[in-house]
């Protein structure tokens, strides 16, 4: 079992890929805090909030998002559960139902397998089958898609099995804005709610605006935002390849190619008005994602602006960039093989503006 | 007017020797209220049961009355009450409450077979017994989270007959509004109707530690079927229940078969009542309304102060498992029959009643006749009523929609319509 191997998770902090100048100057948090820091400041606001998981309480969280919390506020309202995601998962929903607002942790996404009927069945589709008599307010959340060096069972994206599903809203943040945000909005909302970390940035530190720490500092779910503003092609990701984007957009930009990068933050919703605006300004757009092709993220953007007037806006196929359509490999090489990496990025844009690179090359100098 | 009896609730020798003098076994348990009943059955049945009478009296207005068949125990020093006040008010409600739910079921299997019900029915005939102990027992603080099988409770927990057979036939005047059906029919405190085999149990759980968390004295009844009682995540929950102390009562209403499976083919251990392992649990005869009730009684008491336990009614469905399975190739059509002659429970109840003298047969009648009346004009109703319109395919998918658009058939055409905001907004 790799759940000990997981807990060894970094916990150093690491600096942040920065995305502007103007941010560097700006105050550090890591997504760690972020989230332990809106969790602190949810339990405080609302008594009806309690947290649930494997290691949350005693433990301080097996990767210390829940860290202070139970000595803090004690074992009713920080929970230690034996492992048995189904059986916790079922009580949490219960839980929502009767009146409570539970937020039950994953120790990681892959996990959520042996709970995924309780996030369909019984939370996300109860207010519409009681005929919007009995709405459950519930946050799972954990650590999703492909960590490191742990193999197929421990590394895979969730996000398209759970945005799938009506009823449900499904978020997926990337950097510590996002995650204190979207986590505060996600506990606030009356829905119930899939809430998609990464691992491997937990310990990263992001620049953070002063308004970022406030007790009433939200994100809205839904909407995207722009990381980095472009006018030659948009690039649409979410999560950690959000970071493999704005990487990429950085080597576009040594090549006179302005890539416009979206963080989805909100899987569903997708914001595909802020997608489409993008296009109409870029004409040109692929998609990053880390998690599989088939049926992707990715794939759902295509078809979003096959269906729109968006399509007429394309003066290139849309291309998708995503994790090879094979189980996560252990081995070191094959596993950084199996996700996009920044070149893929910058191969797969550089395909689709073609014959428009060397014009925007040239229009850059 | 106190009267003490022995309960006689199975009756193997009386029914044999009746069977010689009556072929027509029927007359004992779907007539009811029509007078036909046998006075030799009767009579015998009268005989046994003011073994410990002091005198007939047909004016009582409260009896007390010994369960029958024994509660069965496991880590438990004590069990229940097995001596039961009964009132003459409890006596009717309890009558009105079984009789309505059998005649619900009745009416639902014809408009099934008539096609107006589409899909899912299961039908609770049979087992009424339990659902009526049960309620009997509750609080208003209390809960209950059930399978499929919920038509009975969902009116016992407040939905009139035609809002149950209103959702059955799907239409606007449904308890869910046509939107749920069958098997998700919700009431205040009663949190469905989940068809998902086993899923309810953990569910429940939840609610008990909603109770417990917000400290309102509450508790829940988790009920699951013999079936059911082999998925794994009703360990799960037994588990956490017990260690986090919550006050739940998992029910097992063994009817015998999970769908097409008898208990003895789908178990290694039948006792159900024990399958706690560390949590102690109760048997019950699921087919006694008055012990049901005494059991469930002693188990509010109990889990609100020491944590959950199992409770097992033992009890017997008529129907098949649904309207699809004639219910009659892994069992014998004598085997229904002779359940329904020895131990169904409204027509064993009623008989007592009347002995005890606290009902009497012109009142019997006259609650079949308003029962009947009662559920004809619901039937009426859902037949007659309408579907809601299309407009609310769209509506309440979300307490708080976000989506800019919902996707149509063919394009992100429709806009999401909020009526209601649940009640956990």
């Amino acid at each position: 079992m790799l759940r000990s191997r997981l807990i060894q998770a970094a916990s150093s902090a690491q600096r942040a890929f920065s995305t502007s100048q103007k941010a560097l100057a700006a105050k550090q948090m890591t997504v760690r805090d972020a989230l332990n820091s809106a969790l602190d400041d949810e339990l405080a606001r609302d008594d009806r909030v309690f947290i649930l998981g494997e290691e949350v309480a005693q433990y301080d969280g097996a990767y210390k998002i829940s860290r202070g919390l139970w000595k803090k506020y004690g074992d009713k309202r920080v929970i230690d559960t034996p492992i048995t995601e189904m059986g916790f998962a079922g009580i949490a929903v219960g839980a929502a139902m009767a009146g409570l607002r539970p937020v039950c942790e994953f120790m990681t996404w892959n996990f959520s397998m042996q709970a995924i009927d309780h996030i369909i069945n019984s939370a996300a589709k109860t207010f519409y089958m009681s005929a919007g008599a009995v709405n459950v307010p519930i946050v799972f959340r954990g650590p999703n898609g492909a960590a490191s060096g742990v193999a197929a069972q421990h590394s895979q994206c969730f996000a398209a099995w759970y945005a799938h599903c009506p009823g449900l809203k499904v978020i997926s943040p990337y950097d510590s804005e996002d995650a204190r945000g979207l986590l505060k909005a996600a506990i606030r909302d009356p829905d119930p709610v899939v809430f998609l970390e990464n691992e491997l940035v937990y310990g990263t530190a992001f620049p953070v605006a002063d308004n970022v720490a406030d007790k009433d500092f939200v994100v809205p779910i839904g909407k995207a935002k722009i990381m980095r503003p472009g006018k030659d092609i948009t690039l649409v990701a979410h999560s950690k390849a959000v970071e493999t984007s704005l990487l990429a957009a950085a080597e576009l930009a040594k090549k006179g190619i302005e890539a416009e990068v979206i963080n989805l933050r909100s899987i569903r919703p997708l914001d595909t008005a802020t997608i489409f605006a993008s296009v109409r300004k870029t004409h040109h757009l692929v998609t990053v994602e880390n998690g599989w092709p088939q049926h992707g993220v990715g794939a759902e953007i295509c078809a979003r602006i096959m269906e729109d007037q968006t399509f007429f806006e394309l003066d290139a196929p849309v291309w998708r960039c995503a994790g090879v359509d094979v189980p996560m490999p252990y081995a070191k090489t094959l596993e950084a093989h199996a996700l996009p990496r920044v070149q893929d990025v910058v191969d797969a844009t550089l395909k689709v503006l073609g014959g428009k690179v060397g014009k925007a090359v040239a229009a850059a100098k | 007017m106190f009267r003490t009896l022995s309960r006689v609730s199975e009756l193997p020798i009386i029914v044999k020797q009746l069977q010689k003098h009556n072929n027509n076994r029927r007359i004992y348990n779907n007539n009811i209220g029509n007078g036909r009943y046998s006075s030799s059955f009767f009579g015998l049945f009268q005989n046994a049961a003011q073994a410990g009478a002091s005198k007939s009296n047909n004016y009582a207005t409260e009896a007390t009355i010994s369960v029958n068949r024994p509660f069965k125990l496991h880590r438990l020093d004590e069990g229940p009450a097995t001596e039961v006040k009964l009132t003459k008010d409890e006596a009717l409600k309890y009558y009105t409450q079984m009789q309505t739910i059998r005649r619900l079921e009745t009416a639902a299997g014809n408009l099934y077979k008539e096609k107006i019900i589409r899909g899912f029915c299961h039908l609770y005939s049979g087992q009424e017994a339990c659902a009526v102990g049960m309620k009997a027992a509750m609080r208003d603080v209390d809960n209950i989270i059930s399978a499929y099988r919920v038509h009975g409770w969902t009116y016992l927990m407040g939905v009139s007959p035609s809002g149950v057979l209103a959702e059955l036939t799907g239409v606007q005047g449904g308890c869910a509004r046509g939107k749920g059906g069958s098997m998700h029919m919700y009431a205040p405190n009663f949190y469905g109707g989940n068809g998902i085999v086993g899923a309810q149990v953990p569910l429940g759980a939840g609610v008990g530690l909603a109770c417990k968390y917000k400290g309102n004295g509450g508790m829940c009844l988790a009920l699951y079927g013999d079936g059911a009682a082999n998925q794994g995540q009703v360990f799960e929950a037994y588990n956490m229940a017990y260690l986090w102390k919550l006050p739940v009562i998992f029910v097992c209403e063994n009817n015998n078969y999970g769908m097409g499976t008898s208990s003895e083919r789908a178990s290694c251990n039948t006792d159900y009542y024990t399958r706690g392992d560390a949590l102690p649990g109760i048997w019950v005869d699921g087919m006694d309304v008055l012990a049901v009730r005494s059991a469930t009684e002693f188990a509010i008491n109990y889990v609100n102060t020491h944590g959950p336990l199992v409770l097992e009614t033992n009890t017997y469905r008529y129907s098949g498992h649904s309207m699809s399975d004639p219910g009659t190739s892994y069992r014998t059509r004598e085997e229904i029959q002779e359940v329904r002659q020895k131990r169904d429970p409204i027509t064993s109840f009623k008989e007592l009643c009347i002995e005890l003298g606290l009902i009497t047969t012109d009142e019997v009648k006259a609650i079949d006749l308003k029962v009947r009346k009662e559920v004809d004009e619901a039937t009426a109703f859902a037949k007659s009523d309408s579907e809601l319109g299309v407009s609310h395919l769209w509506t309440d998918v979300y307490s708080n929609n976000l989506e800019p658009k919902l996707r149509g058939i063919i394009a992100y055409d429709i806009d999401h319509i909020q009526e209601r905001k649940g009640v956990n907004h």
